[in-house]
């Protein structure tokens, strides 16, 4: 297959295109403008709609409105954006609506900075709107994982009927790398239409209402054990992660997204100073592989948690192994990338030391 | 072989561009790449960089640290990068534009009239490409022919009049090499 060089942002675009998405509606955010600017351009060549909307919240109720009617639809934005989203992504969840929400990244809190980031992975794995409920959250380290898992998402959440989070940062928006398509008889899209998608009555049959309110509490109860049911359906089948070198591993560092390519490039130069170390990377974020990642560390000594942020997905990998080894946490923040010569540095300072304390 | 390069200048001197270029002749040729641009709050006038990598295997880690070779094109790219570069490695300058000099003995540099170069050939603004040529013939790490070809991809239809151009600029950076090299 031919190889196409594309931003990072720009494989999202023809990634949901190619899954379907005819419906994009979004709001201006660096670092992931290539991605509403894309659409832009593309969409209406499909026959689709691009709608800048007037706010973000605009744009995430629109959402709910092509997703209320059965179609496949997709918003992105970057840290303040999504932000201002979590109503519509909580009502999302509350209705069950399948949808694509892209969070590119940057430094927070507040405005912050353009940089490239991972300081939102609480705010999306967590919740970051209110009640019970849970995002599908996928978190690609490559623009060819941008491209595949874009496709995987609308897929996810038609089966499940949840709003799907891709959670990137700055660098992989940003970057260009070569990416292979799928051919189009291998994307999956839904036949025919959904049975509970508001369509009009044609025809007279039975009325569909798509609604997150439940004003009885018995109902609401029921409804909400339901999303839980179907969220350890998720945790069953749906976990993702990728093993690097994790064997004979002694130092076991765990990342994702750009973190992860950084976290590689030290596992490379220390696996050729003979050193055993190795990267376990959770590729999906929500449901987060937990037992996994707890079943690779049982034979190493020692993890290092690398993140851009001050730590929160160190606080998943601390739950996941119950304080059966020493979890050390390297975070850059604000925009800073972890610096690789550090990142090489400190895991050989921990090799050295043997794994007393933290 | 492994290629990380950083190239570095100001805005509208083709910086990013000539990173593009190179990720997409490596592509041709096989090769994995990957292209990352520094995109602060940019102006016109303002400093730009990129890092690429260029390698015969699957590139673990995009993010450029320390390059193989640094190309600079302004003062500031010089001081900034000139450090980073990897001992051994390669310091490409623009000598017309950068009249500092990196005080490092531990790696090669070249201090090219790349900027003067492209005003004979009819156009300043083609000193990327001439610098691109003295790369490419001090590492290998492209062919002359895969520029070419990236270059026609890369360029919208309404440039390709500029193509024999930078064929010229680029043979350009070439035989600067070429003449130094034999010199020496």
């Amino acid at each position: 297959m031919e190889k196409v060089l594309m931003k990072g942002n720009e494989a999202i675009g023809e990634a949901a295109v190619q899954a379907g998405c005819r419906f994009f509606f979004g709001y201006p955010i660096t670092p992931q403008t290539e991605l509403p600017e894309y659409m832009a351009r593309r969409l209406p060549e499909v026959g689709g709609c691009f709608l800048q909307a007037e706010s973000e919240i605009g744009a995430i109720n629109m959402v709910y409105g092509a997703a209320s009617c059965g179609e496949r639809v997709m918003t992105s934005s970057s840290g303040p954006g999504i932000s201002l989203k979590q109503e519509g992504i909580s009502y999302l969840a509350g209705a069950e609506l399948p949808c694509v929400i892209v969070n590119i990244m940057r430094g927070g809190p507040g405005l912050g900075n353009i940089g490239a980031a991972q300081a939102d992975y609480l705010q999306a794995v967590k919740g970051g709107g209110h009640g019970d409920y849970r995002l599908l959250v996928l978190a690609p380290a490559s623009v060819q994982e941008l491209y595949d898992l874009t496709i995987t998402a609308f897929d996810l959440a038609d089966t499940y009927r949840n709003p799907v989070m891709i959670l990137g940062d700055g660098i992989l928006g940003q970057m260009m790398e070569p990416v292979v398509f799928r051919p189009a008889a291998e994307i999956k899209k839904p036949a025919g239409e959904k049975e509970w998608a508001v369509t009009g009555r044609k025809g007279g049959r039975p009325a569909r209402l798509i609604s997150s309110l439940h004003i009885v509490p018995e109902n609401l109860e029921k409804h909400v054990n339901k999303l839980m049911e179907k969220y350890r359906r998720i945790e069953e089948k749906e976990k993702r992660w990728e093993e690097y070198h994790t064997a004979d591993a002694e130092v076991l560092l765990v990342a994702y997204g750009t973190s992860a390519r950084i976290a590689k490039g030290a596992v490379d130069r220390l696996r050729r100073e003979g050193l055993a170390v190795g990267l376990f990377r959770p590729i999906t974020l929500w449901p987060f592989p937990a037992a996994e990642l707890a079943a690779v560390a049982e034979n190493c000594r020692q993890v290092l948690v690398v993140e851009m942020s001050a730590g929160q997905m160190v606080e998943d990998v601390r739950l996941a192994l119950g304080g059966k080894l020493p979890v050390h946490f390297y975070g850059r923040t604000g925009g800073m990338l972890p610096d690789l010569n550090y990142l090489v540095q400190l895991v050989r300072e921990l090799i050295k030391g043997g794994g007393g304390g933290e | 072989m492994l290629h990380e390069i950083i190239i570095a200048g100001f805005g509208g001197q083709g910086v990013l561009s000539m990173g593009q270029l190179m990720a997409h002749a490596g592509m041709m040729e096989g090769r994995h790449v990957a292209w990352i641009p520094s995109y602060g709050p940019e102006m016109r006038g303002g400093t730009a960089n990129c890092g690429v990598t260029i390698s015969d295997s699957p590139i673990s880690c995009p993010v450029v640290t320390n390059p193989t070779c640094a190309i600079v094109l302004n003062n500031p790219s010089l001081v900034k990068f000139a450090p980073l570069v990897k001992p051994g490695g390669l310091l490409l300058v623009d000598g017309t534009l950068v009249d500092e000099k990196s005080e490092r003995t531990d790696i090669t540099a070249y201090y090219i009239p790349a900027s003067q170069i492209a005003d004979e050939l009819g156009n300043a603004r083609i000193a990327n490409i001439v610098l691109l040529g003295a790369f490419i013939t001090l590492t290998g790490a492209l062919q002359p022919e895969s520029v070419l070809a990236a270059l026609k991809k890369v360029l919208p239809e309404r440039r390709h009049h500029l193509i024999p151009l930078n064929e010229k600029a680029l043979q350009a950076g070439v035989d600067y090499i070429r003449r130094v090299v034999a010199q020496c």
